[in-house]
């Protein structure tokens, strides 16, 4: 599903990714963790194609096209979804009418009518219900004054609606209690299948607890420096990271 | 001849059907002489550094339209607020419409300037008021000299005018260039309660400029909620001279939605001469191509424990120019006055521009002022967020533009007029939301 290959990207001359290889297929759900300033979040701003930073090397293919040069709505049309580490504030747009802008915008890139009404309601109550999400919170403003929590809970919450392929979870853990990162983990988990896959991005082990990964990767300067399984994240949490950065050395 | 000649020359011809022997008339006549000597101002003038009059005044404007016009009201029954039921003071090309018209004299007076400068009954109210809040400049002078038709509204103590009213101006266009100078005078006794919406709507691409000058007076505790659509035609330029004068614990809203129209200017100018007065401004200017946009506020906070709250969103494409210059002077005895000031803006194209000033005068040493004002472009990552979700650029951006300028829209009370407004701004925008407004 996803292929990066080789990547180089950063703001202006400077290169934060120093030549990531990745892939992702379907049913997988990969994690990716390393320590601050690292270039987690660099590299899921790549992939969504955020335009301040510069690929200036290597390739990512998404279902075997290359996409370096869309828009990040394409990208998004094409099946590739990012949940935000710090989802950004719209006054004046609530969740519900966000939300169908969303879809219908989605629709229309495939040629679609827009969904019906009721269609649209049936199933925000349906994806609501899933996140605990009370009627109240869907008409209140995008992201204005929510807590930490409900900002995670409604990004997850638009990651059902859209449906995607590949959904990139960018610290979706930070600023969560125990009940709002169960609530988080058990919708993820439902939404998981055979046709999409997850790439979950965090610090911690404890998001890794209720979303079980397949494949974890450990990012450092600029690069994937290990890969392991599951087993890998108990390691990290216990040891931290500077083992992985002797051995790195060693190599 | 200049236009300036061309008036103070008209004035002789104006005295002539107009009843030159009353009180009214002694102002008039002052007025003109400030006219006469002041002249247009010009960009010398430091109030005007940034609006130039100078393509306007060069058109041969006519001054008293020769006949009555009329239009068909389904012809303009889209710039009423037709969902709801309203009391309207209609004048088309300066000349009251009875028939576009539903004023009232039960209880309270929605009706003409012109009955109140001529009929006895209303003599004392138009002594008490007329001209006692416009300030003497050369344009608020120029439109007192000539004063004779407008809305009257005055609300007796504890009434409350129970449906909002309109005051349209309609231009037909009859005329290749017109000048309108409407003169409104709004009393609001001891707590009384109005709504008021005031609209200038030019019906061909014929040239018209209008000088309009509105004095409002808010008594004791009264309230009164003043709302301007100013959705011209890009052949017609507005001057609005508003001066509001509020006594203790009384409440003043203006919102200014300026959306159409070539070159606008509100002077909008708030005196607080009494204690614990709150005045609201606020706007959403949303012009492009060649529009220019210039609010000028003042508010003069002259006893103490009074509020202030300005709050103006401007969002500026092609090569329309915004002024805001918001003036707030706190005197020496207004302690424990609270003002606060803001101004965001955003600029679309690389040819657009805005000049914003505030101006703080604190004389008093306990108050409380703040002021910000921000020029920018659309948030870079707010617009990232909304990508990621499939939205368009072009549709991110509008949808960026609407929540910018949505919260001035909060404060708005006429349920059907929030509506209205929002519908304009994103057809303004330009582009299908995608969601039910």
């Amino acid at each position: 599903m996803l292929q990066i290959k080789n990547l180089h990207a950063g703001v202006e001359e400077n290169d934060i990714l120093k030549g990531i290889n990745l892939e992702v297929k379907a049913g997988e759900v990969h994690a990716i963790m390393g320590p601050n300033g690292s270039g987690k979040s660099t590299l899921a701003s790549v992939i969504a194609g955020k335009e301040e930073f510069d690929v200036t090397q290597g390739n990512i293919f998404f279902e075997s096209e290359d996409i370096a040069e869309l828009a990040p709505e394409e990208r998004a049309h094409k099946g590739i979804f990012l949940s935000f580490q710090y989802p950004v504030e719209i006054p004046g747009v609530s969740v519900t009418n966000f939300i169908k802008t969303a879809i219908n915008e989605n629709r229309k890139a495939k040629g679609l009518e827009d969904m019906p009404a009721n269609e649209m309601l049936k199933m925000i109550r349906e994806k609501a219900e899933m996140f605990e999400m009370d009627r109240k919170f869907l008409s209140r403003s995008l992201n204005e004054g929510f807590s930490g929590g409900e900002k995670k809970r409604n990004e997850i919450f638009q990651l059902a609606m859209l449906d995607p392929k590949l959904a990139i979870l960018d610290e979706t853990d930070s600023g969560l209690d125990i009940d709002a990162l169960r609530v988080v983990a058990n919708g993820v988990n439902k939404l998981k299948s055979e046709k999409n896959a997850i790439v979950v991005i965090t610090h911690y082990q404890r998001l890794l607890d209720h979303i079980v990964p397949d494949f974890v990767h450990v990012l450092m300067d600029g690069k994937i420096v290990k890969t392991g399984t599951k087993e890998l994240a108990y390691e990290l949490e216990e040891r931290g990271y500077d083992w992985i950065k002797e051995e790195a050395k060693a190599v | 001849m200049s236009l300036k000649d061309k008036l103070v020359s008209s004035y002789l011809a104006f005295e002539d059907y107009i009843d030159a022997d009353s009180h009214i008339h002694e102002i008039r006549n002052k007025a003109i002489k400030t006219f006469e000597n002041s002249g247009f101002p010009s960009k010398k003038d430091e109030a005007w550094k940034y609006t130039s009059l100078n393509a306007i005044i060069k058109e041969d404007y006519c001054i008293f339209p020769k006949k009555e016009n009329t239009v068909e009201f389904k012809e303009v029954k889209k710039y009423f607020l037709h969902e709801i039921d309203t009391y309207k003071i209609v004048f088309i090309d300066g000349v009251y419409n009875s028939f576009l018209s539903e004023t009232t004299h039960d209880k309270v007076d929605v009706c003409l300037m012109s009955s109140a400068l001529s009929k006895p009954k209303y003599k004392a109210v138009v002594e008490n008021y007329f001209n006692k809040a416009a300030k003497e400049d050369s344009l608020t002078s120029l439109n007192t000299a000539f004063a004779k038709e407008g809305a009257y509204i005055f609300i007796p103590k504890h009434r409350e005018v129970e449906k909002p009213i309109e005051i349209i101006n309609f231009a037909t266009g009859n005329e290749a260039a017109l000048l309108l100078q409407p003169r409104n005078l709004i009393v609001a006794e001891e707590n009384a309660h109005v709504q008021i919406i005031e609209r200038h709507q030019s019906l061909t691409e014929n040239a018209v400029f209008t000088n309009s000058v509105t004095e409002i007076f808010a008594e004791k505790n009264s309230s009164i909620d003043y709302y301007k659509v100013q959705n011209d035609n890009q052949s017609a330029s507005l001057i609005d001279n508003t001066f509001i004068s509020q006594k203790d614990g009384s409440n003043v809203s203006v919102h200014t939605f300026s959306f159409g129209g070539k070159l606008i200017r509100n002077n909008l100018n708030f005196y607080q001469k009494g204690e614990r007065v709150n005045s609201t401004l606020k706007g959403i200017t949303i012009i492009e191509d060649k529009q220019h946009v210039d609010h000028s506020t003042l508010v003069n906070h002259i006893e103490p424990n009074c509020e202030s709250h300005q709050d103006y969103k401007g969002i500026f494409a092609g090569n329309s120019t915004g002024v805001f210059n918001g003036r707030i002077i706190v005197e020496k005895e207004a302690q424990k006055t609270d003002a606060f000031q803001q101004n965001n803006n955003i600029l679309i194209d690389d040819k657009a521009t805005i000049n914003s000033k505030p101006q703080l005068e604190i004389f008093a040493d306990d108050v409380k002022c703040s002021h910000g004002c921000t020029i920018g472009q659309l948030d870079e990552e707010a617009m990232f967020y909304l990508q990621t979700r499939g939205v368009r650029k072009k549709e991110a951006q509008a949808l960026l533009m609407f929540a910018f300028a949505s919260n001035v829209l909060e404060s708005v009370k006429i349920h059907e007029l929030k509506a209205r407004i929002t519908k304009l701004i994103a057809k303004k925008i330009g582009v299908n939301l995608g969601f039910n407004l």
